[in-house]
């Protein structure tokens, strides 16, 4: 009963697994074929990855969106931490969960709204103040980081909130003044949060194209507005080997936050 | 009300502050002095304010009217972290990224002090609470008694005027709670400053208190020494909070309490002012003590504590037999209110 129940738990495990990992590891093991169709085996090379490093407009884009992402990574870790505060703090007055809602509104307005209205804020206030004077990877990075801080300041309020409140007291009264006590107590507390709202966002800028298509303008396409508009001219097997990049580099971040909040634990 | 106990000046003077959260009066026009050294007692049911005039004194809280000095000075609008006060947590509130040693310098690191300095006055808060071997060690790799020695060597490194207990036993269990109310007595003494602790265990304010003050509805409502207020309540409230109370009503209003081991049980009709008739309707064994309840001819109960040499006196006691029961004119309490 229990060797039966186990079996099915594994079994139903694994079929998750392969849901969620089974693509990606078909274009891994694709990204090593020679053959220049993309689903036809026909022996292992690194030949696309060679095409790969001498594709400049890919190069250029893969930097340009990890620009982008790192700086409205950034942006949105701090602003997350600002607003899961100011959400904290601000409760006992608007004990009304409406302001909560209106912070996490762009984790479900639809990308293409946002991606439309950021476009429409940014003409305006180019016509009407003359910034952004033109769009590109500065208005991508704003973008990002407008949905970005929902997400971090998501994950970030849900750990300040499972602070014992005690604990900024307790600083208080031993003389640490406010801003003392956020640099002592509650900032490293945060910190795992942090880096995770930081991941998050530097994740969702990195494979972002919708949001990225409205506000960019001429000479600023991200890695996926490449990706997809190559693709749309048939699939290089390049894209496979760019793929494969790109999950070893965020797996090795991933693993770097793991191994960073393990540490602040033990 | 002023604190008895002389003419030095209080270390903490309330004056008729008040705090209301929302409609709720939770501290109500309290005046209040503690005098240097005490260790004074907030005691009353859930509810009554005590929390909340701790947090007053701590600066948690700012109070709508009145003023708090402290040694003189006005405090009423000082923030926490500018008050010679400290505090320990019911939940002891120690910092969980930090080791035990980096929580007790948390508040000298504050304060601005040398390295060295530092080092030596947490090895030595450490030693007095004989921790020294557990300087490395992050909060969540200690026990529960070890926590709070931490969290009491913490607050009282930087040396306050004032340290302020919230129910700071409440977590412990009964064995260990009466040990660690014996410490706490102790540690004042050795320390010599003022501690001011809640609690809502009349028995642990009465062994351990200097002074207690009771509470009720967010205000005074006795203020005294244990004995005081053990054997000269002013209120009905007070006479049952503090342990068993008989009362008995006399002509004009008044109110007469009596202790019930004050009261002498009695075959024959003894030679007192005040003597009642009654019949025994159970006893219950303590161990140290019995606990006799008796019905009056109108039907109302009395309980008298016997020790076992006065039960022995008595010879046995059957259910439902006829006594007398008297007290000396001493023992019995006039009731103001
Ligand atoms: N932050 C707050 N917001 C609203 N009401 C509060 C707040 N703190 C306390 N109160 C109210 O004030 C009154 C006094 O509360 P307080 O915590 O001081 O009581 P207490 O004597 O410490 O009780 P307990 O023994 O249960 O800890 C209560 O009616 C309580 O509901
Ligand atoms: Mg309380």
């Amino acid at each position: 009963m229990n060797v039966r129940r186990s079996i099915a738990l594994i079994s139903v495990l694994g079929f998750g697994y392969a849901f969620l990992y089974l693509p990606i590891a078909i274009l891994i093991f694709y990204s090593f074929n020679d053959s220049r169709l993309v689903t036809v085996w026909s022996h292992a090379s690194l030949r696309w990855y060679a095409a790969l490093l001498d594709n400049e407009q890919m190069l250029d884009a893969a930097w340009l969106s990890l620009r982008v992402a790192a700086v409205s990574a950034t942006l949105s870790a701090a602003l997350g931490t600002a607003a899961a505060f100011a959400l904290q703090r601000l409760k006992p007055f608007f004990a009304d969960r409406g302001y909560e809602a209106l912070v996490m509104l762009p984790l479900i307005v639809p990308e293409v709204l946002i991606g439309l209205s950021l476009l429409l804020l940014f003409v305006v206030l180019g016509n009407a103040i003359g910034w952004p004077s033109e769009r590109g990877a500065m208005t991508i990075t704003l973008a990002h980081a407008t949905f970005g801080t929902a997400y971090a300041a998501v994950v970030i309020r849900a750990r300040l909130s499972q602070l014992d409140p005690s604990l900024d007291e307790a600083a208080a009264i031993l003389g640490a003044t406010p801003w003392r006590t956020f640099r002592r107590v509650t900032l490293p507390l945060l910190m795992p949060a942090i880096a995770a709202g930081w991941l998050l966002s530097f994740t969702l800028s990195l494979d972002d194209v919708v949001v990225a298509s409205f506000v960019t303008g001429p000479g600023a396409s991200t890695l996926p507005i490449v990706v997809f508009s190559s693709v749309r001219l048939g699939v290089s097997p390049q894209i496979n080997a760019l793929a494969t990049l790109m999950v070893l580099f965020v797996s090795c971040l991933i693993l770097a936050a793991t191994l960073m909040t393990r540490r602040k634990h033990a | 009300m002023d604190t008895p106990g002389g003419g030095a000046p209080p270390v903490i003077r309330i004056e008729s502050v008040s705090k209301n959260f929302g409609a709720v009066p939770a501290v109500a026009g309290v005046s209040l002095d503690i005098t240097r050294g005490d260790f004074f007692c907030l005691v009353g049911a859930s509810g009554s304010g005590k929390t909340t005039l701790l947090r007053l004194i701590a600066g948690f809280e700012r109070p709508e009217r009145g003023r708090i000095l402290i040694d003189g000075e006005d405090m009423t609008n000082r923030p926490p972290y500018a008050r010679p006060v400290n505090m320990m947590f019911q939940s002891y509130a120690l910092f969980p990224h930090l080791s035990v040693a980096d929580n007790v310098g948390f508040g000298l690191v504050e304060e601005r002090r040398p390295r060295a300095e530092i080092r030596d006055r947490v090895a030595a808060a450490l030693e007095l609470f004989d921790m020294a071997g557990l300087s490395a060690r992050k909060p969540h790799q200690l026990s529960g008694g070890q926590r709070q020695r931490v969290a009491l060597a913490r607050a009282l490194v930087k040396k306050p005027k004032i340290l302020l207990l919230d129910e700071p036993l409440a977590a412990l269990d009964k064995k260990l709670r009466e040990k660690a109310q014996l410490e706490l007595v102790a540690l004042r003494e050795r320390v010599g400053i003022t501690f001011v602790m809640v609690t809502h265990d009349q028995e642990e304010a009465m062994s351990m208190a200097s002074h207690i003050a009771l509470m009720r509805d967010g205000a005074l409502c006795q203020v005294g020494t244990p004995r005081q207020l053990y054997d000269e309540p002013q209120s009905r409230f007070a006479a049952d909070f503090f342990g068993v109370a008989n009362l008995f009503d006399e002509a004009e209003g008044r109110t007469v309490m009596v202790r019930p081991e004050q009261i002498a049980v009695s075959r024959e009709r003894p030679q007192r002012a005040n003597v009642l008739a009654a019949a025994l309707t159970n006893t219950v064994f303590l161990g140290n003590a019995y606990v006799c309840h008796f019905a009056l001819d109108g039907g109302k109960v009395v309980q008298a504590r016997l020790s076992p040499a006065d039960m022995a006196a008595l010879g046995a006691l059957a259910t439902g037999e006829r006594v007398h029961l008297s007290w000396e004119p001493a023992a019995a309490r006039v009731l103001t209110s």
